[in-house]
């Protein structure tokens, strides 16, 4: 089980990779961690001519807090992204959702971006994107644009990302104070691609929930972000309607079935861990984010 | 460009066990490959060859990767750790390796490298983990022989031995 062959390129810069991009067009990927493109190449499910290995680009390992933002440049890790206490601090959900990606072994190769980039909808960071209201920074031969996470995911493996242009930092928006997040999801062997996840992000205002909204893994084509206001706003934040809640969630997604779970399954799972979740946020003493 | 182009083979420096070696192999060797074919490191296993299993762990500047994700052609510039950069003295083990030898670690060992270096990284960073967190530690990788229980039974007498070592 070998890739087929292919032109590796190494730029120095943004602007050579998409150079080299523009190029070779629809025949060219972007190589940055890997940890989803070799399998894919392995097994031969993708066979592009040429890959752009972004590893030597300069400028792409940031990782700045600011008051409005978690950014998260192009080659932070997974596992960086996890031991950033500042991050962590910020938007406590990046940690809470990191961890839940495959293995140690993979989040050390594993970009964040890449993740994002690569879409899948069983990936953890694109619903943290979604749920967050990130915006995807992306260079191109014609010069920079700015994507919100809602018009950057059109389908599974699919954004509106042009063959000659390239994610070189996500913004991560930070949750207005009293916001509690959660992250949960179910897989059968521990690193696997989950059954379903949700990530979850809930607006306490005293003793009473304001509002609350939650975002899917492996049950929804695109992470797309579900308004649960209309179920727990202006309840108390220690008897919330979870059964209303489970519902509005089995009506949202829209899971496939496979080999290792039917959609029945997947879309009770993913209602069950959000009532599960939900039931944590009453015990929860601090507020996640400022 | 042309498919020949494509596969022609790249001189490429590599930084293994603290050894700098060079090879010619063409871009899509797998650093996994490279290691085993090109500069007979056999010690490093391929099982799954999709980042499943595990037994392909190297440590890539001192963080486990799995060599079977990785191009050789992007290794460079790192420093590579292959199971015989941990320990290729069977009279001088590693505490890791002497800890699954003592415990009954290993059956067949075709997994066994992928857990030292797995295990290794570990301790360097968490030297004192509990059962769980052991357990958690090697959840990354797969062995068909064992039930892992002898191998967290070996995690936590590896930090155990690397204690004595320093004490």
């Amino acid at each position: 089980m070998k890739p087929a062959p292919f032109v590796h390129h190494a730029p120095r810069t943004v602007e050579e990779a998409v150079a080299v991009l523009a190029q070779v067009g629809t025949d060219g990927k972007v190589l940055a961690g890997g940890q989803s493109l070799v399998p894919l190449l392995s097994m031969r499910l993708a066979t592009p001519g040429h890959l752009v290995d972004i590893g030597g680009v300069t400028g792409l390992d940031g990782l700045d807090v600011t008051d409005e933002h978690v950014r998260v440049g192009a080659l932070v890790r997974h596992a960086g992204l996890e031991r950033h206490d500042g991050a962590a601090a910020a938007l406590p959900l990046l940690r809470q959702a990191v961890r839940h990606v495959a293995h140690p072994a993979i989040r050390t190769r594993g970009t964040t971006v890449g993740s994002i980039a690569h879409a899948d909808p069983a990936g953890e960071m694109p619903a943290v994107a979604a749920l967050t209201g990130a915006v995807v920074e992306v260079v191109g031969q014609g010069g920079a644009r700015e994507v919100a996470a809602a018009d950057f995911f059109v389908g599974p493996l699919e954004t509106t990302l042009a063959p000659d242009e390239m994610v070189v930092a996500v913004r991560f928006g930070r949750l207005p104070a009293g916001t509690r997040t959660r992250f949960t999801e179910s897989a059968r062997r521990s690193g696997d691609y989950a059954l379903a996840g949700v990530a979850l992000a809930v607006q306490v205002d005293g003793a009473t929930v304001a509002g609350a909204r939650a975002s899917f893994v492996s049950v929804t084509p695109v992470p797309d972000v579900l308004d649960l206001t209309p179920a727990v706003g202006g309840h108390p934040v220690d008897d919330l309607p979870l059964d209303a809640v489970a519902d509005a969630v089995a009506a949202h997604v829209d899971p496939d079935s496979d080999i290792h779970a039917g959609a029945d399954y997947r879309r009770m799972l993913a209602a069950e861990l959000t009532r599960r979740a939900l039931a944590t946020v009453t015990t929860e003493v601090t507020v996640g984010a400022a | 460009m042309s498919a020949p182009a494509a596969d022609a083979p790249l001189p490429m420096t590599l930084q293994v066990n603290g050894v700098v070696r060079t090879l010619s192999a063409p871009a899509r060797r797998l650093l996994s490959d490279a290691l085993r074919h090109d500069l007979g490191l056999t010690g490093t296993h391929v099982g799954c060859e999709h980042g499943v299993c595990g037994a392909c762990t190297v440590l890539v500047d001192g963080e486990p990767a799995r060599s079977c994700l990785m191009f050789a052609v992007s290794a460079q510039g790192h420093a590579i750790t292959t199971v015989e950069g941990v320990g290729d003295d069977p009279a001088a083990l590693s505490p890791v390796q002497q800890a699954l030898a003592e415990c009954h670690g290993l059956q067949c060992g075709f997994c066994t490298p992928g857990f030292v270096t797995t295990i290794t990284a570990y301790l360097d960073e968490h030297p004192d983990p509990t059962e769980d967190e052991a357990r958690e530690a090697i959840s990354g990788n797969l062995c068909r022989c064992t039930g892992y229980q002898n191998i967290v039974k070996a995690v936590l007498r590896a930090a155990e031995l690397r204690r004595e070592e320093r004490a």
